[in-house]
């Protein structure tokens, strides 16, 4: 089981641009193999999306998913 | 009684599918404003002015400067050194005399944004920082006026319509939704630091016109309770679905008396403001008017025996704001990060006389340094 991975903005720099991933069962577990991947970004606040719906609990995640990172913007 | 339109004016949209001389009177008889004149207001006010909008008010305490030039179209070398919101009045007028603008040549802050924004139907957020922003977005829900939101960071934008209470019963999602609270000053980089191609608010800017459009007139299907994001270096477009959270209404003040008395300069404020360490950490312990609460879940261990405090869980501590009356409110876990952000949190919510702090490093640390004292 694979799961896509799109990221914007400044996590970019942190993670690239898109990431594939196998065997994650839900969105915590995606946060927390992101986190012991890229430590940094412990510290990063940004919203998650699977498969361009947002989500603000624990959601499980199947074959193929595309899930989205968005850090705020400030920018104007 | 409906206003004149000029037909010859407006005479390419008039004769839009879909769009025609109610479109237009709609155009006419709405007031926008716009807060920041700058990358993303420049076009937005460009647009706006050339359709139509009768009343447009322009927010900016800035002065133009040369390193604006190459994203802020509306300005010209003559204009360095002078006032933003007046000098693209000017250039507006020329553009379109029959709109009706306001000049606020200020700087949006919860003294003075109520008064502004209920004088306006609609508030387009074009400003560069999150106090600013989040500001705006709670002023907006006290208010209930839709907000059309954009931003930009280096080659991406995303644009999105908060607030807007559509005819179906779906609630309204608003930034805070997306965004419960500020990231810290060192998390994210700002255009003077990160660096923004000039286009790309262009682009971003002309799509929260866009929106505003088609809001006022009806037209099309706006970003409501949606959020686009845009990517200059391979014109990939994404569209998120945005929820309404339960949590949300918690983190905006109550009522506008409390709005007015939030700083929402230091709710963005490093996260340094608000931490202290073990030594200073003590030392309140010794002091009166205090209150110090453990937002660990209950049961998490260690468990605190040396100082008077009060258990509340981080997810629940926004529940009880009122308990706080304190002068002083201090806050520890196990490790610092959950009562950083409960300090934030609070911070959002209480009197901005009140002092907010979150001990660094939580109380592990605190314990063993005690030890060795």
């Amino acid at each position: 089981m694979a799961i896509n991975i799109v990221i914007f903005g400044s996590l970019t720099d942190i993670t690239g641009s898109t990431l594939q991933l196998e065997n994650i069962a839900d969105t915590n577990a995606l946060v927390s193999e992101l986190n012991n991947r890229y430590p940094v970004l412990v510290n990063s606040k940004f919203m998650i999306a699977v498969n361009k719906k947002m989500i603000d609990t624990n959601t499980p995640l199947n074959n193929n998913d595309t899930i989205a990172l968005l850090p705020p913007f400030s920018g104007g | 009684m409906d206003k004149q339109i000029s037909y010859e004016r407006y005479h390419r949209q008039l004769i839009l599918k879909d769009f025609g001389e109610a479109a237009q009177q709609k155009l006419l008889q709405t007031k926008v404003l716009v807060i920041g004149a700058g990358g993303l207001g420049c076009p937005a006010l460009q647009y706006l002015t050339a359709a139509g909008v009768g009343t447009i008010g322009i927010a900016d305490d800035d002065i133009v400067s040369l390193s604006n030039l190459h994203r802020q179209v509306l300005y010209g070398v003559n204009d360095i050194g002078k006032a933003k919101a007046e000098t693209a009045t000017i250039k507006l007028k020329q553009l379109n005399p029959e709109i009706n603008f306001h000049i606020h040549h200020f700087r949006i802050t919860n003294d003075n944004a109520v008064e502004i924004i209920k004088q306006y139907e609609i508030i387009i957020d074009g400003s560069d920082n999150f106090a600013t922003r989040y500001l705006v977005n709670d002023a907006c829900v006290l208010l209930d006026k839709t907000l059309v939101y954009g931003a930009v960071s280096q080659y991406e934008g995303q644009v999105a319509v908060f607030n807007h209470k559509s005819h179906s019963d779906s609630p309204a999602v608003n930034y805070r939704d997306l965004f419960p609270v500020p990231p810290g000053k060192n998390e994210i980089l700002n255009c003077a630091e990160a660096g923004v191609l000039g286009v790309l608010p262009g682009i971003i800017g002309s799509m929260m016109a866009n929106e505003t459009i088609k809001l006022i007139t009806g037209t099309g299907k706006p970003l409501v309770n949606s959020l686009l994001t845009y990517d200059s270096r391979n014109n990939q477009l994404f569209e998120i679905e945005l929820l309404p959270k339960q949590e949300t209404r918690s983190l905006i003040p109550a009522d506008i008396e409390t709005f007015n008395n939030n700083n929402y300069e230091e709710l963005c404020a490093a996260d340094s403001s608000f931490e202290i360490d073990t030594a200073i950490f003590s030392e309140l312990l010794e002091s009166e008017n205090i209150i110090v609460v453990d937002v660990r879940e209950k049961d998490e261990v260690p468990l605190v025996n040396e100082f008077a405090h009060v258990k509340i869980p981080l997810s629940r501590l926004t529940e009880f704001t009122g308990e706080f009356k304190a002068e002083t409110i201090v806050l520890f876990c196990q490790s610092g990060k959950r009562s950083l952000q409960g300090a934030k949190q609070l911070s959002a919510v209480l009197d901005k006389d009140q002092k907010i702090f979150s001990l660094k490093d939580g109380i592990v640390k605190w314990k063993q340094q005690k030890q060795q004292v």
